[in-house]
């Protein structure tokens, strides 16, 4: 008798909570994400391929099947990576990842003929300049994407790092105490 | 049994071994043997840099500007000496870095001569805002080490309607005696300063607030103070950071700044004892702040002394007036033991903010051997702020940030507390100096991928629209050529 | 021209307080204690308390080897004696040998190595081997050596203290006894009164430490001085001490008011038992106590309600291994809820506002 009633009062639990969570499931269902959408909105954009992608777009789609890692897009540096790791759901450790020295072009005046293709295929139009005239390259704008090393005719625009000065000097982390290092 | 449970007044600090006896008990020295060089860089305050308005090769008189301020926030900058300059250029900053900074240098003819400085006779005539602009145009900023323009200081004073000045004796750091001997030989100068800051902020009392370890300079300055009843000279007890503007406003008056809020907005207004010598200067005499003193001390200086230096003097040329043994030197920080930085080297200039030059030996300077924290606490007990440095420090390394963030990082002053307790010897204060400067750059990172955005959207915009016009252009050829056509067959019709 | 390259920032003086010096004070203030622990139970407890201080040393350096870190540095900073002597305290006196190296194993490796070292384990190690000691081995953790001090005529000798540590005791009985706590319990179950279990009780023998208990335990006097003394030296603070031994005094305080046959004054509870050990030197464990004066003061009331409760009415005579593990595991909840308030903020972290007055 009491097997009965166990049976007959847990078979029926079961059907009612059943029914509840089949009700939930329909009402309040959350609309999944279009992820690769809001993904490629926070990528930069400029299709620029240092990730090894042909664009945004399809670096984008890779990171959703997980073929990418977030650390992968060198303009957006750690501050991005961590933005995509948070939509992710991804565990980052920014310390096992090596910040990508961040380069800037800058045009050598010696050298450069005012020939205007720099300019013409710089995504963010960080090269500023007139034909003929020695152009520029506005590093805060530059993003490193080498597009118009490769376009320069006399090998004028060279990458060089970002040079450190009192305004973007940062302390250093402290390095661990020796006693946790190991030996070997 | 009320005050018990008030909001207590002091929190927080530790008590420092103090160090400064090599030193207060030494008149300062005003006939500092004048440099060949002085090197002058253009941004020594809080704000944007000054703008030169001399050449090189101009010969200049002493107090002659140099440069003018640029911007609401900003302090120009006078010659030290007269002198010619010699270079307008790139030299190291007195900074951990010494990285470079726009400097005038200027050569000394060893003259010393002024340039004609406006005599006053009565500036309380003055009107407040004058007295603002006088102060400005001096170059005067925060001497206790902040270096905040304090024209534009005196002038939030006078809009929020602020009705307590604090002048700031305490001079909390160990080793430092600047402040301690400047109100014993200058009572009366510093007294006169406070006085012309009153009249500038339109405010009716001031408390000057010395720490208990320095009776001699409490009794010259109460002397000097006692013809003025809306001047009073208080003692405070010795304890690190005492110092602190918001610990001082707290003791004082028993109110507390909100964080994000200035001084100003509750009613009170903190100046250095020094910057009221420096505004009686610039006030009764019209000189610009074109020197300072500084204090030379630590266990490598064999002559330690309080310095009235030009502006521009060279470490190097104090140490070698001071005796210093350069290979007892471990480490030269500039300003005092708990908050001041390492420099990496003495070629380089005293500035507005140097109170303290210190040469530490190896035995002085805290050990650095890092053990794991033992969670003993300390750090949370003396935190004048209120914050938890060893949750804080764990955070960073684990490199969670926004979670340090959280507990309370941008409130951290880096006084240096919990670093100069902790057994463990763990460099708290760099792991929140580290982690300051990594989130200012990760927003700058995220800024810069925004504008990155904006600029790659305005171009393909641009783009698209020099494409369409050219496919408009294309099109209106094609129909012209087509009519051209046509109407040349009608023609050959006709023909 | 001198050049000093590596940036670094304040401060650069300190106080010369290291980790070291810190576990050095707190061996300082139980050496009275323990010596006169020593002496009352004589040459087992010495063997017991050597014994378990060096295995505490050799298990710590096994850890250090194989977690492949350099060894000496660390066992130099004075916490793997010190967990090891405070384990040694908590044993009954003439436990065999490999009481106190399963409980130093216990300590070292589960109590703290696997947690990643000094500073990080969850549980005092001391106490988590203690309760993991008696709960394994009952008999032996239960078996309490009579006052026997050394250089009296009936007290072993060395000889025979060799024999009870390493071969085990062979007359029980003759020997051995029970703790007060303990006997009180025993006697309840057979439904005595307190007046009358307490005839023979003397608050003077318990308050010196010459009574039946663990090796270092037994004498208030000398714990409460030593821990009175490292309070002096600011090494730690009154919070936890204070809170937890009023705790303990108000709760017994009203309950003996009420009932003095069935509940023990406070004196009985302050003056037996762990309790000045515990509300000294265990609770007091900067790792797994709370950060904050607020906090402490929330943990030692905890212990010592949780001491009462488990002394009163849990199966044990003894309450303080299990109230301090307890209490141990909710000091994160703790540490989470009770913050100090930051300078300008309020408790909840918004800026304060301006009063206008």
């Amino acid at each position: 008798m009491y097997v009965l009633s166990a049976i007959i009062s847990l078979t029926l639990l079961g059907l009612l909570l059943g029914l509840l969570l089949g009700i939930a499931g329909k009402y309040l269902k959350v609309e999944s994400s279009p992820l690769v959408d809001e993904l490629e909105s926070l990528l930069p954009g400029s299709q620029c391929g240092q990730c090894g992608f042909p664009g945004c777009r399809p670096a984008a789609e890779a990171l959703v099947e997980g073929k990418a890692s977030a650390t992968m897009c060198p303009p957006g540096g750690s501050a991005l990576a961590e933005q995509i790791a948070l939509l992710l759901g991804l565990d980052l450790d920014l310390s096992e990842v090596k910040e990508p020295e961040l380069l800037v072009a800058r045009v050598s005046e010696a050298t450069c003929t005012g020939c205007t293709r720099c300019f013409k295929v710089c995504p963010t139009d960080a090269i500023v300049g007139a034909p003929r005239q020695i152009h520029a390259v506005v590093s805060d704008a530059c993003i490193g994407c080498k597009k118009c090393v490769e376009v320069c005719p006399t090998e004028c625009l060279q990458m060089h790092p970002i040079e450190v000065t009192l305004r973007n000097w940062r302390w250093t982390k402290p390095a661990l105490p020796a006693t946790s290092t190991a030996v070997c | 049994m009320l005050s018990f449970f008030a909001k207590p007044r002091i929190r927080g600090g530790v008590h420092a071994e103090e160090r400064k006896a090599a030193t207060a008990n030494l008149p300062i020295v005003t006939d500092f043997p004048l440099p060949k060089k002085l090197y002058i860089p253009l941004q020594q305050h809080v704000g944007k840099p000054a703008e030169p308005l001399i050449r090189v090769g101009d010969k200049v008189l002493k107090g002659q500007l140099l440069a003018y301020s640029q911007g609401m926030i900003s302090a120009p900058v006078h010659a030290p000496s007269s002198g010619s300059i010699i270079d307008v250029n790139d030299y190291p900053a007195p900074h951990p870095s010494a990285l470079p900074i726009r400097t005038i240098v200027l050569e000394t003819d060893g003259n010393d001569e002024w340039v004609t400085t406006p005599n006053i006779t009565d500036p309380f005539q003055l009107s407040p805002e004058d007295i603002s602009l006088r102060v400005g145009a001096a170059g005067i900023v925060g001497l206790g080490g902040a270096t905040f323009p304090t024209a534009v200081k005196l002038n939030m004073g006078r809009d929020n309607h602020v009705d307590t000045l604090i002048i700031n004796g305490a001079e909390c750091e160990p080793y430092l005696s600047c402040d301690d001997r400047q109100m014993q030989e200058r009572a009366d100068q510093i007294i006169d300063g406070v006085r012309l800051m009153l009249h500038s902020m339109v405010a009716h009392s001031a408390v000057v607030a010395i720490e208990d370890n320095k009776p001699l300079a409490f009794l010259a300055m109460q002397t000097a103070a006692n013809p003025f009843p809306a001047i009073k000279v208080i003692q405070i007890p010795t304890r690190y950071p005492m110092g602190w503007d918001r610990q001082l406003i707290r003791y004082v008056t028993g109110k507390e700044v909100p964080i994000g809020c200035r001084s100003s907005e509750i009613g009170v207004t903190i100046h250095n004892v020094s910057t009221a010598y420096a505004v009686h200067k610039a006030i009764r005499l019209g000189q610009p702040l074109v020197s300072r003193v500084v204090t030379v001390s630590g266990g490598a200086v064999a002559r330690p002394l309080n310095i009235e230096v030009p502006l521009g003097t060279l470490i190097s040329d104090l140490f070698v007036f001071c005796s210093v043994n350069p290979s007892h030197i471990a480490r030269i920080v500039m300003g005092g033991p708990m908050m001041g930085d390492s420099l990496p080297h003495t070629h380089l200039p005293t500035v507005k903010a140097t109170s303290g030059i210190l040469a530490l030996t190896q035995s002085e300077l805290k050990n650095t051997e890092e053990q794991p924290c033992i969670r003993c606490a300390s750090c949370v007990s003396v935190c004048p702020a209120g914050l938890r440095p060893l949750d804080m420090a764990n955070n960073i390394r684990m490199n969670q940030l926004d979670v340090a963030v959280d507990i309370g990082l941008k409130d951290c002053i880096s006084c240096g507390c919990c670093s100069y307790i902790c057994p463990s010897n763990i460099p708290l204060v760099q792991y929140f100096k580290y982690a300051s400067g990594e989130v200012a750059a990760r927003q700058q990172a995220q800024h810069k991928s925004e504008q990155t955005k904006r600029l790659i959207d305005a171009r393909n915009a641009r783009m698209e629209r020099i494409a369409q016009q050219q496919a408009a252009e294309e099109q209106a050829r094609l129909a012209a050529k087509a009519e051209r056509e046509q109407r040349q067959a009608e023609q050959e019709v006709t023909t | 021209m001198i050049t000093h390259l590596k940036p670094s920032s304040g401060a650069h003086i300190g106080t010369p307080v290291t980790v070291g010096h810190i576990m050095g004070q707190v061996m300082l203030a139980l050496t009275p204690a323990t010596a006169f622990g020593l002496y009352v139970f004589g040459w087992p407890a010495l063997n017991l308390f050597v014994i378990t201080v060096l295995s505490a040393l050799f298990f710590e350096a096994v850890c250090l080897k194989l977690a492949g870190r350099i060894a000496k540095p660390v066992l130099m900073d004075g916490s793997a004696v010190l967990t090891g002597w405070l384990l040694a305290m908590t044993l009954p006196p003439w436990a065999p040998w490999w009481i106190g190296v399963v409980g130093s194993g216990i300590a070292m490796i589960l109590g703290k190595q696997v947690y990643g070292g000094l500073g990080q384990n969850l549980f005092n190690p001391a106490m988590l081997a203690r309760v993991a000691l008696l709960i394994s081995f009952p008999i032996e953790m239960t078996t309490w050596a009579n006052v026997s001090p050394l250089f009296f005529s009936d007290s072993p000798s060395i000889s025979d203290s060799w024999r009870i540590t390493f071969a085990g005791l062979t007359n029980i009985d003759a020997v051995t006894g029970a703790t007060t706590l303990g006997f009180i319990k025993t006697e309840f179950s057979q439904n005595h009164l307190l007046p009358d279990i307490l005839k023979d009780y003397s608050e003077i023998l318990n308050f010196i430490g010459w009574t039946r208990g663990s090796l270092g335990e037994t004498s208030t006097l000398f714990l409460a001085l030593g821990g009175i003394w490292l309070i002096r030296q600011g090494i730690i603070q009154w919070h936890i001490p204070v809170s937890l031994l009023l705790t303990v005094a108000v709760l017994s305080g009203i309950f003996h008011t009420v009932d003095s046959q069935h509940y023990a004054s406070p004196l009985l509870h302050l003056n037996s038992g762990a309790m000045m050990c515990v509300a000294f030197f265990i609770a007091t464990d900067y790792v797994t106590s709370p950060n904050t004066p607020a906090g402490q003061l929330v943990f030692g009331a905890g212990c010592g309600l949780l001491i009462f409760v488990i002394r009163t009415w849990g199966a044990y005579p003894e309450g303080s291994g299990f109230a301090i593990l307890l209490m141990n595991s909710a000091t994160p909840l703790i540490d989470y809820y009770i913050r100090p308030r930051i300078y300008g903020r309020d408790r909840k972290g918004k800026p304060i506002e301006i009063n206008k007055s």
